[in-house]
């Protein structure tokens, strides 16, 4: 007589008839996880630690790097004037993404609120440049700089003013940084607006009114409830924001390639120049190296400093 | 379009139009700044090179059709060998991060070992290196193997850098499924595999669906990686040939123009099609975390 087992062996009910689930679980997490972790070791990790590396070497790329030179490169990076300016401009740049950027985004992501009708098509419009390629950007917005105010929108519209001339906005020191800076708000604001925008949707409105009929007007209401309950995505979009800031480098490079003099360099066209252009690998994985050790002392500060904000946003 | 909800009856009084006027006028303003880079580009591509000079602004009126039909029509500017090449890497990557990082998602959502944590703050390490850091120190790994001045480089190099944040993503969807869900199916004798497939994947399916979108977005416009690596003219994307474009005819502005808004009108017609997709995706990996 067959008797059910009241309760079976799971073993038995382990799928794979005979392989217990132990054995069957391993094999899944190695199976599963092998191919990425291979992948991102040795396109990620691994060139990271050979440029380590390369740093220490004098190496135009040419036969076996041979040429030791010790920690020379890390200091001649740090006397070259040129690699501070774009470290400045990357401070720069940091500055004007929080000061102007963020803030014209919050303000946009209130105007649009909750219930304002036709939203969604103001939403589509502000996110329309992000999906647009930074080469396309680039490209449009020389179009709109030409310094022929018979070509360029910007400068056709100044000499129409009283007393406008035509202003070389990319080939001017002084204007080329916020000229470029102007062409990455554009493509960039849109994120944050969307991102503010999700933000304000999952506060409770409960809260706003009870604000209201304390007596708080729009403004108090924005000051005193709105920004603190939108904390955490602050703090996302500033680490976004300072991130991307950091790794800018194909729309700088398309507008002004670093120039005029050097007054638009960031650190990344400076590693693209030393490392590729002029073949300095040696040299250029120096930077990388510097570059690397920034993005990661600011993550582990900020993450240590707030609560753990997503890393999302390196498209 | 569209249909947008208006809003439930309430009393209109001054203030309060006053305050959707001034919205209405801000956002407007904001829109057409966020416009007009697109609309000139439009504007110069439907020009003759002769219109272009004298008359850059007014409306194309008659549009010409010349230099986008000519782009279109000639092998010589090789558009549509970039868009194949661009489709190409698009879908290897796009297959590529989807699949590998569906299934790390997975071991990191729902099953238990040890270095699991080890192993994700491996990935998380990825997180914090943009790939313009890193390009210099990938390209000298790249010119040591095979990989140099192939499509199926510039898949591999994209897709390391992609799957960190997807993996990441996924993980979180993957880890709100209920775990009831993974014991019934383990009791009734489902494999792991299985569960993960017939179960798992079909669930997380919206999720699935942002992810792609946005893959292929970032896959589709990167002009770094096929820099570096494809050097053979025939291998081109559409954003690294509308940068060598830009220094083959700088002369002609009008041809220009018709090029960069050729190449950017695949990505506009996607984002309107896929928006929902693009817009959770991106919303979901910020809010996470």
């Amino acid at each position: 007589m067959d008797t059910v087992p009241l309760r079976p062996a799971p073993v038995l009910l382990a799928g794979a008839k005979s392989v217990p689930r132990r054995v069957q679980g391993n094999l899944t997490i190695a199976l599963f996880l092998l191919p990425s972790v291979a992948l991102f070791a040795f396109l990620v990790i691994f060139p990271i630690l050979q440029s380590i590396y390369y740093s220490f070497f004098d190496w135009k790329g040419f036969g076996p790097a041979v040429d030791f030179v010790g920690l020379n490169n890390f200091i001649t990076i740090l006397s070259d004037k040129v690699f501070l300016v774009a470290v400045k401009n990357g401070l720069l740049i940091i500055t004007f993404s929080l000061l102007l950027q963020l803030p014209l985004a919050l303000v946009l992501a209130v105007l649009l609120g909750r219930d304002l009708p036709g939203r969604v098509v103001f939403r589509t419009v502000f996110f329309l440049p992000y999906v647009i390629s930074e080469v396309i950007t680039a490209m449009m917005w020389l179009f709109l700089y030409n310094p022929d105010p018979d070509r360029g929108l910007i400068n056709a519209i100044l000499v129409l003013l009283p007393g406008g001339r035509a202003h070389p906005w990319l080939g001017d020191l002084n204007s080329a940084l916020p000229a470029v800076f102007v062409a990455l708000t554009w493509k960039y604001f849109g994120y944050y607006v969307l991102l503010f925008v999700t933000g304000l949707v999952q506060i409770p409105t409960d809260i706003e009114e009870a604000a209201r009929i304390d007596g708080a007007d729009s403004l108090q209401s924005f000051r005193y409830v709105t920004v603190p309950l939108l904390g955490s995505t602050i703090r996302t979009c500033v680490y976004l924001s300072v991130l991307g800031s950091l790794q800018q480098f194909i729309v700088v490079w398309i507008m002004t390639k670093g120039g005029p003099v050097n007054v638009t360099e960031t650190m990344a066209t400076y590693m693209y120049r030393f490392g590729l252009v002029y073949f300095k690998l040696g040299y250029g994985s120096a930077v990388a190296i510097y570059m690397f050790l920034i993005c990661l002392a600011f993550s582990i500060v900020y993450q240590r400093l707030t609560r753990r904000p997503d890393y999302l946003g390196g498209l | 379009m569209r249909r947008i909800d208006t809003v439930p009856r309430q009393r209109w009084n001054w203030r309060k139009l006053r305050t959707r006027s001034l919205q209405y006028l801000v956002l407007s303003l904001v829109a057409v700044a966020v416009l007009i880079p697109i609309v000139v580009l439009a504007f110069g591509a439907l020009k003759t090179r002769g219109e272009f000079l004298t008359r850059p602004y007014v409306l194309p009126v008659p549009p010409r059709w010349e230099n986008i039909l000519g782009i279109l029509g000639q092998p010589k500017y090789g558009f549509w060998t970039m868009m194949r090449n661009s489709l190409l890497v698009m879908v290897a990557t796009t297959a590529g991060v989807l699949v590998l990082s569906s299934l790390a998602a997975f071991v990191f959502a729902r099953m238990e070992f040890r270095s699991k944590w080890l192993i994700f703050n491996f990935f998380t390490l990825g997180l914090m290196l943009p790939i313009s850091v890193a390009i210099l120190p990938v390209y000298l790994v790249l010119r040591q193997t095979s990989l140099t001045d192939k499509l199926l480089g510039v898949t591999f190099v994209q897709a390391a850098f992609l799957l960190p944040g997807t993996i990441l993503i996924l993980r979180g969807f993957f880890a709100s499924i209920p775990a009831e869900l993974q014991d019934a199916a383990y009791i009734d004798g489902c494999a792991v595999f299985d569960f993960f497939w017939r179960i798992l994947l079909p669930l997380a399916r919206p999720a699935l669906a942002a992810m792609t979108a946005l893959t292929m977005i970032a896959s589709w416009n990167d002009l770094l990686v096929p820099l570096v690596v494809l050097n053979n003219e025939e291998l081109w994307t559409l954003p690294l040939g509308t940068m060598q474009f830009q220094g083959q005819y700088s002369q002609d502005l009008a041809l220009i123009s018709a090029f960069v808004l050729l190449s950017a009108v695949p990505m506009i017609l996607f984002y309107l099609v896929a928006e929902r997709q693009i817009v959770a995706g991106l919303t979901e990996g910020a809010v996470r975390g």
